[in-house]
């Protein structure tokens, strides 16, 4: 009698735990108001988002959360809060690879009042017939970050730089006075992971961007040739071989270190983004307090003909999604909030604190010197290098092998033919294997 | 040894008055450890198993595909790279990690002054997680390499002999307290029995201390053995994976890549990927379920029962 009484308890248990699991994909609560659940990837913004969701909730009634994912978790975050019952309403999707596995759960943009106030298509991602899945709700330019002063203080100027062979005598000349002038051409090429994106994803946009120009690619290749990858070994040699640090400590060097080296006035080039603007010149946490005039932005040359007509790359990882599958009520609420964002007086002005100049017709304008640099070469007809890297398969399966070439290459006498390797036969197996 | 016979009473623990009913209710009692058991480790494990045979991008929609990723799976060098080197590791630090903590316990119980100093340690090592411990070691070893123009991630053997080594520091403290147990419950009169007959203290170590501290071997081996199998952390804090070999047919192999962390970047590494990553970890659960329970039985048989 005991067993039996036992063995029922426990079966009604196992019962009760299956049906707990399977429970979950009832619809939830029909709550008319609706709200909505931004998960966002950019740490560094999350304070000021916090405080726009607040005055939001507080002007409207209508309830936003921000959650935001830790610094390179956004994909793990993602997936697991998708999975929940109340899944994040606003998210981020800002790739081709991202696209690929999160497409089914895109809205289509197109007809909603955000996507009207946009003032260009440039940024967003779309599906095969159109569909709007995911907006850039703000871009970012990179290039080579320079110290006007200390260019100055080796008798040259920004002006003086047209192209790859320009640049080139430039930055010997400096590292030939090195000793004399106290400081040196580029800031460490750091392979440290918290470096390694500026060369494996921004370095290498170049020769997959002038490829794919050749080549007229408008959606994720299935190959690549390399045909660039000469100009991508001068410009990486250029930098490796006229840097603060040797070219065989750079496995170990980090971005903070480059960021510092370039900050504290040791390097005049550095390569990195506009984000990097309020770092350099505020004093906000590590900030370095330079002066905005001594810092400007230069495109990255690499030997490419015609490449005197460049500008700085142009583009944005940052693109907002909204979940398909989240109840229409809080669609509406998510979109309403989207549209208070890139048109209300608070949103534009953390906007444009936060992420500079936004393709929104209501922006606010930024005075970040970079992204002034960036407008600059556009309103002089320059071609804007776009952001080939977006169309990278698995894209840190690509780029960590990229890395690893590139350090043996640099700092343990390995050869380019691996980063080759890499580059073009990493592509093709990491296009398979997504 | 003298038996006894005299009736517990009624009333104390064992007695009947509290046992019985404690025998009738202790469904009650399991019944929430159960439940959470259910929900916690049950549910997941079925739904886990039943993935692996899925597409998904979320676990919500899963499309069944049969067995494709177990194919796959079976198929994939890295996988197989990634087994023969957990295994070449297991290996090697199941030896170097007993060892080395049987030695230090063996030495710690010998009326040292300051044992107990010692013995914590030794034991604080254990008490840090392992992503730090990675990062840690990762700047010593570089620190140290640099003297020598090259650095971590430069070789798989770096990588390889580095992990031994951050395993070591961090489960040596641990095992040397299990050893220390195993070592003070040997009977002080058989350690006198082998004196008087005049067994050398070699001879007293092999026929005496060590088939009288097989229970603790077990132990110890049985935990280096799971955890090296399952090492994640300070894989993925220490080289990440990292050096890339290249292959003749252009693939590429993470050379110091152990099976847990090829499974976590396989399941990130895009949507079509997530059920091939599961497939993985059920076969990956089978061999550590299949290798725990035979190097279970095997060191059982060895044991003295006092």
């Amino acid at each position: 009698m005991k067993k039996k009484v036992l063995a029922l308890l426990l079966s009604a248990v196992c019962v009760m735990s299956l049906a707990v699991g399977c429970g979950s994909s009832s619809d939830k609560d029909a709550d008319a108001e609706g709200s909505v659940y931004y998960l966002n990837f950019k740490p560094e913004s999350d304070a000021a988002w916090q405080k726009l969701a607040k005055q939001y909730t507080e002007e409207t009634g209508v309830e936003v959360k921000v959650v935001t994912a830790a610094s390179g978790e956004y994909e793990s975050t993602l997936t697991t809060e998708m999975a929940k019952s109340s899944a994040p309403t606003l998210f981020q999707c800002g790739n081709q690879a991202a696209l690929d596995t999160w497409g089914d759960y895109c809205l289509d943009l197109s007809d909603t009042e955000v996507y009207k106030e946009m003032t260009t298509d440039d940024f967003n991602l779309k599906g095969e017939n159109g569909e709007v899945y995911a907006v850039g709700y703000c871009y970012e330019a990179y290039g080579l970050i320079t110290n006007k002063a200390l260019l100055k203080q080796a008798g040259y100027e920004v002006s003086d730089i047209k192209d790859f062979e320009s640049l080139k005598t430039v930055v010997e000349d400096i590292t030939a006075r090195k000793d004399e002038l106290g400081f040196s051409a580029f800031t460490s090429a750091g392979l440290d992971g918290s470096s390694s994106w500026r060369f494996s994803g921004h370095l290498a946009n170049l020769p997959l961007f002038y490829e794919f120009r050749d080549d007229g690619v408008t959606e994720q290749p299935a190959e690549v040739t390399g045909a660039y990858l000469d100009n991508f070994k001068a410009i990486w040699d250029l930098y490796i071989n006229n840097a603060t640090c040797a070219a065989n400590e750079i496995a170990t060097k980090t971005g903070d270190e480059a960021e510092a080296e370039f900050g504290q006035g040791k390097a005049v080039f550095f390569q990195n983004g506009t984000w990097e603007y309020s770092n350099l010149v505020t004093d906000e946490e590590k900030g370095f307090l330079m002066n905005a005039e001594d810092i400007t932005m230069i495109p990255i040359y690499c030997g490419v003909e015609g490449e005197e007509e460049s500008g700085l790359s142009c583009g944005t990882e940052n693109c907002w999604a909204v979940n398909s599958k989240a109840s229409e009520a809080d669609i509406k609420a998510t979109l309403d909030f989207m549209k208070w964002v890139v048109t209300s007086e608070e949103g534009t002005t953390m906007m444009a604190e936060q992420f500079g100049p936004i393709p929104f017709k209501s922006a606010k304008e930024s005075e970040n010197v970079f992204f002034t640099a960036a407008n600059n070469y556009i309103a002089d007809g320059k071609y804007v290098v776009t952001w080939a890297f977006n169309y990278t398969p698995n894209v840190e399966d690509w780029r960590a092998p990229v890395v690893s070439a590139l350090l043996q290459y640099s700092a343990n006498g390995g050869s380019w033919d691996d980063v080759k390797t890499a580059y073009v036969n990493g592509w093709a197996t990491q296009y398979k294997a997504q | 040894m003298k038996k006894k016979k005299n009736k517990p009473s009624a009333a104390a623990v064992n007695g009947h008055l509290v046992s019985r009913p404690i025998q009738r209710w202790f469904p009650l009692f399991m019944l929430p450890t159960f439940l959470a058991f259910c929900i916690g480790f049950i549910w997941p494990f079925i739904q886990g198993i039943w993935l692996s045979f899925c597409e998904f991008t979320i676990p919500q929609d899963a499309q069944f595909v049969g067995l494709k990723n177990y194919i796959k799976a079976f198929q994939d060098t890295g996988f197989r790279y990634s087994f023969v080197y957990t295994a070449g590791f297991a290996v090697v630090s199941i030896i170097a990690i007993n060892v080395l903590a049987f030695t230090v316990a063996y030495l710690l119980t010998q009326n040292i002054k300051g044992a107990n100093i010692f013995r914590t340690v030794f034991f604080m090592p254990n008490l840090i997680g392992g992503i730090v411990l990675g990062y840690i070691w990762s700047m010593i070893f570089d620190g140290i390499l640099k003297k020598y123009g090259t650095f971590l991630l430069a070789d798989t053997k770096y990588g390889f002999w580095g992990l031994v080594i951050l395993m070591c520091w961090q489960q040596i403290g641990y095992m040397m307290i299990i050893y220390i147990a195993g070592l003070q419950s040997i009977p002080e009169d058989m350690m006198e029995a082998a004196k008087i007959d005049g067994a050398s203290k070699w001879q007293t170590l092999w026929k005496i201390t060590i088939p009288n501290v097989m229970s603790s071997i077990t132990i110890c081996v049985f935990l280096t053995l799971t955890n090296s199998f399952k090492l994640f952390d300070q894989n993925l804090a220490l080289t990440g994976g990292a050096p890339v070999a290249f292959q003749s047919d252009g693939s590429m192999i993470n050379t110091t890549e152990m099976l847990a962390l090829n499974i976590y970047s396989t399941f990130y590494a895009g949507s079509s990927n997530r059920g091939f990553a599961q497939a993985k970890a059920v076969l990956f659960f089978i061999l550590v379920a299949v290798l725990a329970l035979a190097q279970l039985r095997f060191t059982r048989d060895k044991e003295v029962q006092q």
